[in-house]
């Protein structure tokens, strides 16, 4: 490979020289939360048997989980397990916290990268085309659109598409993942019913994909080489295409990166509002049930996850320019 | 006619600017309508009609009736104060880390602006909803524990904000003099830097509220915010949920879309105080 890669490592090395101390902080900060929390696990674990039983057995159940030792005791070993890939035993759902994130993973990673897909697509081509006509109808209408929705909560738009295509029209289901009479998941029942919320997690997305693209490429139809593109006749649409969009495509990359908390957050809610069975739910259900194990697992996981793709998108971002040197 | 108006003086109004003076007129007039909510139109909270449930928008009931037979819009306006002042408290308490953090990359520069400006690129690639959700469930849903999830979580724009700031300001020419006159440290933070710190980070809080105010709206709609007596936005967007799928839509339509018009009110206030502080952008805006 070029030259370019020679500081690749580095740079690596260098992000996770932050990257995996901030980490380590969220997860200790994460536990004396948990640890501070008011519940008390053996009686969240007996139920309203707690009020009943013999305290005995109660301290039993406390010894034996050890949620009695000290804290940095129980922290090293939660760490230790995690790390192991034992993610513990999820209360609120009564299974290991491993098989509900394996069972629910997949279609959030669905809905945020079919959302993704659709906002980078879409955002490209409005943005391109308003940037154009910079301050024509169609730019100013575009732009009007993205300041009104970047201001609209993304549950609201899901409630309000739930009330106009699903209720009032009548076209597109309110919920769910299948219909409620299907035995197992088809692809065109599940296609029928992501159609909402993947599009309302794109819409809601947009608007600062649709801004970042229109400002870069109206900057750079003033470029040199945009303007010497065109005055050797090449038809608008090359111009546009091929030569403005290319150059502003390069910061877009890391905008994707940045934009990414975002996505999880707004999955979460489209989520709820349409009742999927994904991450996202079940993060919800965990936190309203204090399952301490599997709502740090997810927020840990995805934590990593998020910080993982960001360094990934910084470093294809200078895979994708020469300008930029890695070990610079 | 804009120049007869008392505000002009204030908001450098021009012909131009009709957007902003809506922007103003609404947002004054939410703000008012939330002080004075209590005297002009008290409300019982417990009050409930039970032969008036899910009555459609009409002149009585502007925004229609809940599933209890609540005035929909009434309570909006009561959400709407539940939720901006949690929004205020919070941008107040991240712009207090925020700026903590900024100033002590600023003033400090070298090594320790580096660091702190990585820590705080790393911190905000944390999906921040997550680890709101996190900090609430830990801490049971309450009103202290929505301020604390978003304090902890929206900090980092101020942080460099006040941060850049604070850079730009020290190679400037007045800086130099003050040095040169013989001003103290603490007298140029006083008299030099904080003057022109104070606009921002005061931009930087209000810029925050709607995004403090989308946080608490956001957990509370996952039922994980405020409790349920305190009825913010998001709570009776929430409640209005059941009643939408049975056709009363706006029950939880009319508070979010309260909450999108103080948001756009709020942004293009702030869009148009920025320009004033910056005549850099008003020159670009002018293009």
């Amino acid at each position: 490979m070029s030259r370019r890669f020679v500081g690749a490592g580095r740079v690596v090395r260098r992000r996770l020289l932050v990257a995996v101390p901030i980490l380590v902080l969220t997860s200790i900060g994460m536990f004396a939360l948990g640890a501070a929390s008011p519940i008390d696990p053996a009686k969240q674990y007996a139920g309203s048997a707690a009020f009943t039983a013999n305290p005995d057995v109660l301290a039993q159940i406390r010894a034996n989980w050890g949620v009695d030792d000290p804290l940095p005791v129980q922290y090293f070993r939660w760490i230790g397990n995690l790390l192991r890939g034992d993610l513990g035993w999820s209360t609120s759902r009564h299974e290991p916290v491993a098989s509900v994130i394996a069972a629910r993973a997949g279609w959030t990673l669905l809905l945020v990268s079919l959302a993704l897909a659709i906002v980078l697509l879409a955002s490209l081509l409005l943005g391109a085309l308003a940037a154009y006509r910079r301050n024509g109808i169609f730019d100013r209408a575009l732009r009007a659109a993205a300041y009104a929705i970047e201001s609209m909560p993304v549950f609201w738009i899901g409630l309000a598409s739930i009330a106009v295509f699903a209720l009032a029209l009548g076209w597109l289901p309110a919920g769910g993942l299948t219909d409620i009479t299907a035995s197992g998941t088809g692809f065109g029942d599940v296609a029928h019913h992501l159609v909402l919320p993947v599009l309302v997690l794109a819409v809601s997305q947009a608007p600062w994909f649709v801004l970042f693209v229109r400002d870069g490429v109206a900057d750079s139809l003033r470029d040199d080489h945009v303007l010497a593109a065109r005055a050797r006749g090449l038809p608008g649409r090359t111009v546009l295409f091929g030569h403005a969009l290319r150059t502003a495509l390069l910061p877009f990359i890391t905008l994707i990166g940045t934009h990414l908390p975002e996505l999880v957050g707004g999955a979460i809610l489209v989520e709820t509002v349409f009742s999927l069975p994904g991450l996202g739910g079940v993060t919800v259900q965990a936190a309203l049930g204090s399952d301490f194990p599997l709502l740090a697992a997810i927020t840990l996981l995805t934590t990593a996850a998020v910080l993982t793709a960001n360094l990934a998108t910084d470093l294809a971002y200078a895979a994708a320019d020469p300008r930029i040197r890695l070990d610079a | 006619m804009l120049d007869a108006l008392p505000g002009r003086r204030i908001l450098r109004l021009r012909p131009g600017h009709a957007g902003t003076l809506v922007a103003a007129t609404v947002l004054t007039a939410a703000i008012v309508a939330c002080v004075l909510a209590p005297v002009l139109w008290p409300l019982d909270q417990s009050a409930i009609s039970l032969d008036q449930t899910r009555l459609p928008p009409s002149w009585a009931h502007p925004a229609g009736t809940d599933d209890l037979g609540r005035d929909v819009a009434l309570r909006a306006l009561y959400g709407l104060r539940v939720s901006l002042l949690v929004g205020a408290v919070a941008a107040l308490v991240a712009t207090v880390i925020g700026g903590i953090v900024g100033g002590i990359a600023g003033t400090l520069g070298g090594r320790v602006d580096r660091l702190l400006m990585r820590v705080v690129d790393t911190v905000a690639a944390l999906p921040h909803l997550l680890l709101g959700i996190f900090i609430v469930a830990m801490l049971r849903p309450s009103l202290g524990a929505v301020i604390a999830s978003i304090g902890v979580t929206h900090w980092l724009s101020t942080a460099r904000i006040v941060r850049s700031e604070l850079l730009s300001l020290r190679n400037r020419p007045f800086i130099d003099a003050a040095i040169s006159g013989g001003a103290g440290r603490r007298r140029i933070l006083t008299r030099h830097l904080l003057p022109h710190v104070l606009p921002r980070l005061a931009l930087a809080t209000t810029l925050m509220i709607p995004h403090a105010v989308w946080h608490e709206t956001a957990l509370s709609f996952l039922g994980l915010g405020l409790p349920p007596h305190l009825a913010s936005l998001g709570n009776m967007i929430n409640d209005g949920q059941g009643s939408l799928l049975t056709g009363a839509w706006w029950a939880s339509i009319a508070p979010g879309a309260v909450i999108v018009v103080v948001t756009l009110a709020i942004a293009a206030l702030a869009a148009r105080w920025r320009e004033h502080l910056d005549p850099r952008v008003r020159a670009e805006l002018e293009l």
